[in-house]
């Protein structure tokens, strides 16, 4: 037993000991493990291929882009809530119409699979572009990805060719999908948010369906004393909290209180008096203690599979609720859909409901098969295929009366049906939470703070104007704008 | 040399060499230069912004958070993991006292060896998914089930792990420490076994205690294993992106909440990357990360250094 200093000399003295190799290929290690993970992140491909020359069809009234027979057609879709067999039916619809390939992909990695091909300039033909993974529509658009989808929309309509295919379309159902006063995006699921409850626990303690807050407040009372949660909401995800808030809102102030928060006012929040008393409202819930218990670490599935044992009376979700809790919900459950509760004063009628569109399919502006794509997007719009989605996905789409009366449609979805019939026109969409992704997120984790009555009303509408105020700064400010 | 050995050992090297500075220098190379671009990550289409992104990243609290929230991990990473690792692997190895007088672990060590490997088995994913349940926010979390049934917890007001800014990043040390020490254990155990057994029970007759054997002889003998486990838990610590991500709210995409309290580098990098379109910006993050860590490898070998000892 000694000293080793002759083996741990420097390298001009006797080389590097075994020990000291190991010891330096640790540290190397040490450098660019992370390193090499994150940084070969940021690297990216580069350049473009160039498009080979393909078959060309022939315009006519009946194939107004060109298909041509031998082509090919890239589809990824999202394999989310929906599943992906309604894209496999329509891939074996179009195939066989129009004698081109398709190659599907169903993935739940929208990200990880597209955006090495969105900076090589080779991304598929056809993309929804959903779920948690998805590529922002903003940011794709900012970097001139994709295309003008206006060529699909004036296209004439396959079940009626003197129509164009926009005006076979619930109205304002495309207004999701536009961005900078293009529409790049068509969000082909017809959704509705707001609150849900079981007709059958509703039943059974003799509650009604709240017409206004307070209402809706006894209810949770009443919950609550009989050791029911009133209002579960999906805490890990304040996305769905925020339904909550931002519907009141608009209900309370109209439409221009929902305009100001999408255009950036600087009184957005801060000096609205519709925005305070949605918040404080809100709040009410938290502070009465009426939250289901812990729901505010829960994730969605965990939360809604909560609700769907009774444990809480109510929960904020979009339309797609129904079909992710399949497996989960009771047979007699009776899934119901209902209006956010009216405040007092409200602009809107109860029966308003926040209604547009979602689950976004995209064509990239670099597709190697943009006919083709242009083609499948135009025959998604058509009786047949909007039929074969109700049927495969159990939901609605944007093609008015676009479901097959044969088709027949969970409690849950039904009810949906009926709450867009009351509200006729009286519908409502945010649209910064496509406009500005950041925005969105910081005013969830304000949402998230308020619910776990870390801050108070004020200090969110604060924090709410302050994401406004910071994405008023950016580029994309100037040219979103509705009216 | 003889004639021609190297050409033949450049051969040899001409592969691997070529191979990793395509895969890993240029890598490096390609995103400092587009840390100094205002990319968004959809397409090549970028401008020069010189060092606008450094600027504002030295301005971003969510970032410095992190970074701050990495530095706290750094810290309690390794020296958890080791000390509880040193201590069972001292306990299984040379706790005990076989009947004969000489040196042995404690009754059934081997039983406990394999035990407490089990945790290193299970990828960080599944892990998530496993304290996801131990954490989980109401009454069907583990921890909240255990602590409302011998009433430290009100029924109605559950603990809610992830979600309060004083816990969650003792919540996910937690985990990391539970995945690691079985493995350090082991290695410690490794090289404990190769300590001659005669030093202990020269010790021993010398009326060494358990602490005096452990600190006189074994851990100066151990320096060496311990300083390899160090800078591993450092590349641990300096990562986090799995737990944090999968486990903790979302401050948007990637985890980081309650609010950025239990934000890491590589989770505030993701975001501006993939979700924000800030990918120039999340470029200039990774540069960063890269400098820090080279920093703080260097600081760890140096801090470490030692007389070696050899038997």
């Amino acid at each position: 037993m000694g000293s080793t200093s002759a083996q741990n000399g420097t390298p001009e003295q006797g080389g590097v000991g075994r020990r000291n190799l190991i010891k330096r290929s640790a540290a190397l290690g040490l450098i660019s493990v992370p390193a090499m993970g994150f940084l070969s992140a940021c690297a990216s491909g580069g350049g473009d291929d160039d498009k080979s020359d393909k078959p060309k069809g022939e315009k006519t009234k009946d194939n107004p882009f060109g298909v041509a027979k031998g082509g090919k057609l890239d589809v990824v879709v999202f394999k989310g809530g929906y599943g992906d067999d309604y894209a496999k039916a329509w891939e074996a619809s179009f195939e066989k119409k129009w004698g081109v390939t398709a190659a599907h992909t169903g993935t739940q990695e929208i990200t990880g699979k597209l955006q090495p091909r969105f900076n090589a300039g080779n991304p598929p033909d056809i993309i929804d572009d959903s779920g948690a993974q998805k590529i922002k529509i903003d940011v794709l658009n900012k970097n001139g990805q994709l295309l003008d989808l206006a060529a699909v929309l004036d296209a004439p309509s396959i079940d009626d060719p003197s129509k164009k295919v926009r005006d076979t379309l619930i109205p304002g159902t495309l207004d999701a999908g536009i961005l900078e006063g293009k529409t790049v995006a068509l969000n082909y699921i017809y959704t509705v948010w707001g609150l849900w409850y079981s007709g059958k626990l509703f039943k059974d303690k003799g509650w009604t369906e709240p017409k206004t807050w307070d209402e809706f407040l006894a209810i949770c009372k009443d919950a609550t004393k009989q050791g029911i949660g009133g209002l579960a909401h999906q805490g890990k995800f304040p996305y769905y909290i925020n339904v909550a808030i931002m519907d009141l809102i608009a209900k309370k102030g109209g439409l221009d209180a929902m305009k100001a928060i999408d255009n950036l006012d600087p009184k957005a929040f801060v000096g609205s008096d519709a925005a305070k008393e949605a918040v404080e409202a809100v709040y009410e819930v938290v502070e009465k203690g009426y939250l289901m218990p812990g729901t505010n670490g829960l994730t969605h599935t965990e939360s809604q599979t909560r609700w769907n044992q009774y444990k809480a009376a109510f929960i904020t979700s979009g339309s797609w609720l129904e079909n992710e809790q399949l497996k989960q919900t009771p047979d007699d459950f009776d899934m119901k859909f209902m209006p956010m509760p009216l405040l007092p004063g409200s602009a809107m009628p109860y029966e308003a409901i926040r209604a547009g569109s979602g689950e976004p399919f995209i064509i990239p502006s670099k597709a190697a098969n943009l006919a083709e794509a242009q083609e499948f997007m135009r025959m998604m719009l058509s009786k047949e295929w909007s039929s074969l989605f109700a049927k495969e996905a159990n939901s609605l789409t944007i093609l008015a009366d676009g479901v097959d009366p044969n088709v027949k449609l969970r409690p849950g979805t039904q009810s949906t049906v009926e709450a867009s019939k009351k509200a006729g026109t009286n519908t409502f969409r945010f649209l910064y939470t496509e406009w500005y992704s950041e925005m969105d997120t910081e005013i969830q984790n304000a949402s998230n703070e308020l619910m776990a009555k870390r801050i108070q009303p004020a200090e969110w509408l604060k924090r709410a104007q302050a994401a406004v105020d910071k994405a008023a700064k950016t580029p994309a400010a100037q040219k979103n704008h509705r009216s | 040399m003889r004639k021609g050995q190297y050409t033949f050992v450049t051969g040899f090297l001409i592969l691997p060499v070529a191979l990793y500075l395509v895969f890993v220098i240029w890598p490096y190379i390609q995103t400092f230069g587009y840390s100094l671009t205002d990319w968004q990550g959809q397409s090549q289409d970028f401008s020069f912004v010189g060092l606008d992104n450094y600027v504002a990243l030295a301005k971003d609290d969510v970032f410095l958070g992190a970074v701050w929230h990495n530095i706290l991990y750094l810290v309690f990473v390794p020296v958890v993991t080791i000390l509880l690792a040193l201590f069972f692997a001292f306990m299984l190895n040379a706790g005990g006292r076989s009947k004969a007088g000489g040196v042995a672990g404690v009754a059934g060590s081997k039983f406990y060896k394999i035990v407490y490997f089990f945790p290193q088995v299970l990828s960080l994913a599944i892990l998530a998914v496993l304290f996801g349940a131990v954490y989980r926010s109401d009454s069907g979390g583990m921890l909240n089930g255990l602590l409302m049934k011998i009433g430290l917890v009100d029924q109605d007001q559950p603990v809610e792990w992830l979600n309060e800014p004083n816990y969650v990043l003792w919540a996910l040390l937690a985990v990391v420490v539970w995945h690691g020490v079985g493995f350090y254990l082991v290695l410690f155990s490794a090289a404990m076994q190769s300590i001659p057994r005669d030093i202990y029970e020269a010790a021993l007759i010398d009326g060494a205690g358990r602490a005096q054997s452990f600190f006189r002889i074994t851990l100066p003998l151990l320096w060496d294993s311990v300083q390899t486990a160090w800078v591993y838990l450092g590349i641990v610590a300096m990562d986090m992106f799995i737990l944090v991500s999968t486990m903790t709210a979302p401050g948007g995409e990637f985890g980081g909440g309650p609010d950025h309290h239990s934000e890491v580098m590589s989770t505030v990098m993701m975001r501006n990357f993939l979700i924000f379109g800030k990918s120039g910006y999340a470029c200039a993050m990774g540069v960063v990360m890269l400098l820090l860590t080279l920093i703080l490898s260097v600081v760890t070998l140096r801090a470490t250094r030692r007389e070696r000892l050899e038997f």
